[in-house]
């Protein structure tokens, strides 16, 4: 890459949801002619009415931050074009490929059997984010053609936190009315997403996934939705744990906190209250989705039962008499699992769908096979990062085959050329449980089935009387009269001619099954968005040091309905590893862009990926009703509290802050200023204003510093040293050419030595309103190995006693690429010393001394040549 | 991850290691425990020609207490300085400190001289040795010098180490009588950089009085540095002293400004942990007035 010179031509930035909608922002893609790229509004019941009627109406408005995950592996890809056939190869760490192989083919522009997508067994993590490598699979493809020979990339960190992919950020309001007695009777959701740079596929899908369960767990009917998707000069957001759901939450679980305390009613008993009743199952939310199963106020009775609720309310008593800053804070939830394919159409309006034909579905499919020697293969398309879908689908396969769990192998490599996979496969949606694993049984019992009655033939009983159990076919109540089933097996195989009946030989059977409750979105938007609907109910107590600013989680209790456990510990595993991720959103991790655009958290030092020691205990309970909507009773889960936690934390924030108006993550900082009522800006992450773009040479935000020297000179004579190109050349640190380009305009190579290999450093500086002996304006730009930046200078001459003069001066500075991303810490040392530098040079330079650079390098040499560790 | 390409030296002696300074002088990184140096490679924010790993220098890794002092060879890692019965006892302050730095894996790669080389100015090690007054050993193929802990850090990881020279030890002054040590910090996560860092050394004389003071804060400005307080001693050695000490502190000091705090925050964690550090280490030396 550093072989590659680029040169930026910096426009104006737009770095989020205010700079994106702002009079006269500047227009990321002209062509679009807007920063809005999609606009869709929503009406469900009658919420005019609703809002007209209601005794209360709380509003909030807030921004939810950008944050994602950050996998163990990053993106890893191998491509290889190969001719007779044409074929692209690509390897990779993908979790498709989903419905964005047919985007890919379309890119590389060959049929779909012309790429050929193998996914590795294991992924080294994912939680969504390596959805979003298709971009650089199809790179890679399409360069490997270029240059004839296989290519590998592997995404460094570096590259990860700042090119990969993201949740979206989100600049929200939402509206609930509720009645005297706390029935929510309307909700208003007003719902700006900022995209990033480009609208990758499935977006906008995170703003639709939640959508036909706009009404949570609650039986609300009338609600109004406003979606927007903005385009801002960031990463590209796509799949992230919870796609959507903690920004869906963020808003309905607030207005709940919220809506209790203006009512003066118990937030659990006003949720308590809205809760759809156990008999009302399977429920029509107004939106479309159809839940299958659950008991809300259950699930709620069982934390507050685990919070020893009364008791820490007695805590917050006690802690507030003390005027300590204490809360609590409540989130329910429902958690969507097994997506229809179809809810993302809901970007469409009725008329553009039916347009564009027919979408519905979310297929599942699983091939079960036993070969000639008895032994038993399950292939599934699931891609699994690490939730245990090995585990999950041999217990499965083993229970209907009546075998051991090790006794059965399952590949989740996949290849789009050789497995049996359709649009809907890859790991996403919480979709192994809810859809995977029953397409999997249903496959198992196929086989389960043809081995019966073989071995009801062999053993001269009814098909029924056969049960597997211990590797065998066994007669119900007959131990002794048995046939092992690798005997079984063989038989399909080897003597096909002996089968029962019209029976096919072998046993290998494949399942492409539809769950027949993701129909097509009907024309007043309304769908069946998934499988199952699992349920989250979480209770936060927090103590937020006023000195320091810190939230310590007192307490945390998480209960889960997740329908039939399949593995209990895949399943705590994954409400810990939620939970993880929904605390991390409310406290540590945030992607910083500054007011230029540049992203501030390129490395773990500053982007705060949450870690063992910041984790506290959960007391996890689980409720189980099982889905109607799946073979096993099982629900999906996987994003749990990584929806709830954040706002959960939130809420119990608010509570011991006494105020709504907060903003996630709650840093040190962040939360230090909130809790004595100071203004908090992020520091060097101002936000340029609206419509005041950066003007012509000038810059927003950045580095900035000033500072004066006197010098042993009289200002007419600093003045012509300072504009005279040969002065310039020696005393810039690091200088190693300097040309006049124009009359007030040069241009410059600069060589700073990092620790030996010299990097050169291209600069362009314009002279601006001079006014001679008095004052000047230094504009311009540089570009190098670390990094980019633009600036200006401005300097002042003032003759002060003894012929002397006084030079004052004040930049301003932004500065991108990577040193931007990981050594803000170092820019304002960097500036200081080299200022220090230039200014003793020119001293020398005045006094006659021949001046001369004591070297550029020298500052970057001590930075990091000596580096040591 | 991509360095570019550079040529490994790993040296035995430091004799070895003094010629192949000469013949790469400002070209050459030089790596003990290569924690921040290996992602600095990494990121190609450092580009050397050579790489001198210091690790086989047996002679680095020493710890010697001596009544004048105590001095750790550039190489001592910082989970054996941790354990070292005799750190804890000669150097209670650097002790204190050690449990912040990093985290337990990385204090087994990590060495004393390291810390110091590299100079953040948020690490506890370089505070540490500011505080007590310490000083830290140059050797070039020159000679060698010892340049004073408080003078040696210029900014952010930049010190006053020439490019031929390489850190070869620290030398911790000797324990004072009747005085605490105390270390505290705080950071957004354990093992982070400090946002703020406190170290206290506060001697407490028969009255109750504090007749010897000094107080370093890390994280704070450019580089470690301690606070000039000569107003306090005399000044009883109890709470309310030890907050005048930090509140006058957090007046003065022009803290940096980074993502995860401003100046005004910095401060105000100087007020807090400041007062933290500087009470622990009045306690400190209470306790050995009541033992003795």
């Amino acid at each position: 890459m550093e072989l590659i010179e680029v040169e930026y031509e910096p426009l104006p930035p737009v770095v989020d949801a205010d700079g994106a909608l702002g009079d006269g922002a500047a227009l990321l893609h002209e062509d679009v002619g807007s920063n809005v790229v999609h606009h869709r509004t929503f009406r469900y019941g009658d919420p005019e009415s609703a809002f007209a009627n209601a005794h209360k109406v709380v509003r909030l408005d807030w921004r939810y931050p950008r944050y994602g995950s950050t996998p163990m592996e990053t993106y890893g890809v191998v491509a290889n074009f190969e001719r007779a056939p044409d074929r692209y190869t690509i390897w990779s760490n993908f979790q498709g490929p989903f419905i964005l192989h047919a985007l890919m083919t379309g890119a590389l522009g060959v049929p779909g059997n012309r790429l050929r997508l193998i996914t590795s067994p294991h992924s080294g993590g994912s939680f969504g984010i390596k959805q979003a490598m298709y971009p650089y699979m199809v790179l890679l493809a399409a360069c490997s053609k270029l240059m004839g020979c296989p290519l590998k990339w592997i995404e460094d960190r570096l590259e990860h936190l700042t090119g990969a992919s993201t949740a979206a950020d989100r600049k929200d309001w939402v509206e609930a009315a509720f009645a005297e007695d706390g029935e929510l009777l309307g909700l208003k959701f007003d719902n700006i997403v900022n995209v990033g740079a480009f609208v990758r596929a499935p977006e906008p899908a995170s703003v639709y996934r939640m959508h036909s369960a706009s009404n949570g767990c609650y039986r609300v009917k009338n609600i109004f939705v406003e979606n927007r998707l903005v385009v801002t000069n960031t990463t590209p957001i796509g799949l992230n744990r919870g796609y959507g759901g903690p920004q869906f939450y963020y808003a309905l679980e607030r207005a709940m906190d919220a809506g209790a305390k203006e009512l003066g009613i118990d937030p659990a008993e006003i949720r308590r209250r809205n809760f759809i009743r156990p008999e009302e199952f399977p429920y029509s939310a107004p939106a479309g989705a159809t839940y299958d199963s659950g008991d809300y106020e259950a699930g709620l009775d069982q934390a507050l039962e685990l919070a020893a609720y009364d008791a820490l309310k007695a805590d917050r008593e006690k802690a507030r008499a003390e005027g300590r800053l204490f809360g609590i804070g409540f989130a329910a939830g429902i958690e969507p699992s097994g997506s229809n394919m179809a809810y993302v159409t809901l970007a469409q309006t009725p008329e553009e769908r039916a347009k564009a034909g027919g979408r519905s579905g979310g297929l599942g499919t699983a091939t079960v096979s036993v070969d000639p020697s008895g032994s038993v293969t399950v292939k599934t398309v699931s891609t699994p990062a690490g939730q245990g879908h090995q585990t999950v689908a041999a217990q499965v396969v083993a229970d209907a085959l009546g075998l051991r769990p090790e006794d059965i192998d399952v590949v989740t490599e996949m290849d789009t050329l050789t497995s049996a996979w359709s649009l809907a496969s890859g790991n996403y949606a919480n979709r192994f449980s809810s859809v995977v694993i029953g397409t999997i049984a249903e496959t198992a019992e196929k086989v389960a089935k043809k081995i019966k009655l073989i071995a009801a033939e062999n053993l001269e009983v009814a098909p029924e009387d056969v049960e597997l159990v211990g590797g065998e076919a066994r007669v119900v109540g007959v131990p002794d009269k048995a046939v092992p089933l690798r005997r079984v097996a063989a038989q399909t195989h080897w003597h096909p001619a002996g089968l029962p009946g019209e029976m096919e030989p072998g046993l290998f059977e494949t399942t492409i099954m539809n769950p027949p409750m993701l129909g097509a979105p009907d024309e007043q938007d309304r769908v069946g968005s998934a499988v199952t609907f699992g349920y989250v109910c979480d209770i936060a107590a927090v103590e937020i040091d006023k000195a320091t600013g810190k939230v310590e989680v007192k307490k945390y209790v998480s209960v889960h309905d997740v329908g039939n456990v399949l593995n209990e510990i895949v399943v705590e595993g994954q409400i810990y590893g939620g939970f993880a991720h929904g605390l991390a959103g409310a406290l540590l991790e945030e992607f910083v862009y500054d007011a230029g655009g540049n992203p501030q958290a390129g490395t773990f030092a500053d982007y705060l990926c949450i870690t063992a020691p910041e984790i506290p205990q959960v007391t996890v309970g689980h409720l189980n009703t099982p889905s109607p909507h799946n073979s096993l009773g099982a629900k999906g889960m996987g994003d749990g509290s990584s929806m709830l936690a954040p706002t959960a934390i939130a809420n119990a924030a608010a509570d011991a802050l006494g105020t709504y108006d907060i903003e996630l993550p709650l840093t040190l900082n962040k939360t230090w200023a909130l809790a004595n009522g100071l203004p908090y800006e992020r520091a060097g992450a101002a936000r340029p204003k609206v419509g005041d773009g950066p003007q012509e040479g000038g810059v927003e935000g950045g580095l900035t510093g000033e500072g004066s020297v006197e010098l042993n000179a009289a200002p007419d004579a600093v003045w012509r040293l300072l504009l005279d190109p040969d002065t310039l050349a020696a005393v810039v640190p690091g200088c190693e050419e300097l040309e006049q380009t124009g009359p007030d305009s040069f241009r410059a190579e600069v060589m700073i030595g990092v620790a030996g290999i010299k990097g050169l450093y291209s600069a362009e500086i314009e002279l601006r309103d001079k006014v001679e002996n008095e004052s000047v304006r230094l504009v311009g730009k540089a570009s190098g190995a670390l990094g980019f930046g633009q600036g200006e200078g401005r300097v002042r001459l003032e003759a002060i006693a003894d012929g002397r003069t006084k030079l004052s001066y004040s930049y301003r500075a932004n500065v991108g690429g990577k040193v931007a991303a990981v050594g803000q810490r170092m820019l304002g040392t960097v500036t200081k010393i080299l200022i220090g530098q230039f200014f003793r040079g020119f001293d020398r330079r005045l006094r006659g001394d021949g001046g001369g650079s004591s070297g550029g390098g020298g500052f970057f040499r001590r930075l990091f040549g000596g580096g040591r560790s | 991850m991509k360095p570019v390409a550079f040529e490994y030296c790993r040296p035995d002696t430091l004799e070895e290691a003094m010629e192949l300074l000469a013949e790469f002088g400002s070209d050459a990184s030089i790596v003990s425990g290569g924690l921040s140096l290996g992602a600095m490679l990494n990121m190609r924010l450092v580009r050397p020609r050579a790489l001198i790993d210091v690790n086989r220098i047996d002679a680095l890794g020493d710890i010697k207490v001596a009544a004048s002092g105590t001095s750790t060879g550039a190489m001592v890692r910082q989970a054996v300085a941790l354990k070292s019965p005799e750190i804890a006892e000669a150097v209670p302050l650097l002790a204190r400190a050690l449990p912040n730095v990093g985290h337990y894996q990385t204090r087994s790669r990590g060495t004393l001289g390291g810390s110091v080389a590299h100079a953040d100015p948020s690490a506890e090690i370089p505070l540490s040795l500011v505080t007590l007054g310490g000083a830290v050993r140059l050797r070039s193929p020159k000679g060698a010098r010892e340049v004073a802990a408080r003078e040696f850090f210029h900014g952010v990881l930049t010190t006053d180490r020439r490019a031929d020279e390489m850190v070869t030890g620290l030398v911790w002054p000797a324990r004072a009588l009747r005085t605490g040590y105390a270390f505290e910090e705080i950071a957004q996560r354990h093992g982070d950089f400090a946002i703020v860092a406190a170290a206290a050394a506060v001697t407490v004389g028969d009255d109750g009085n504090i007749t010897a003071l000094s107080f370093g804060l890390g994280g704070v400005e450019d580089r470690p540095f301690v606070v000039d307080n000569p107003d306090f001693i005399g000044r009883p050695a109890i709470t309310a002293t030890a907050q005048e000490i930090a509140d006058a502190a957090a007046e003065i000091v022009e803290p940096m400004v980074d993502i995860q705090a401003s100046a005004d925050y910095r401060r105000q964690l100087v007020r807090v942990i400041g007062a933290k550090a500087l009470m622990a280490a009045i306690a400190d030396a209470e306790a050995q007035r009541e033992a003795a």
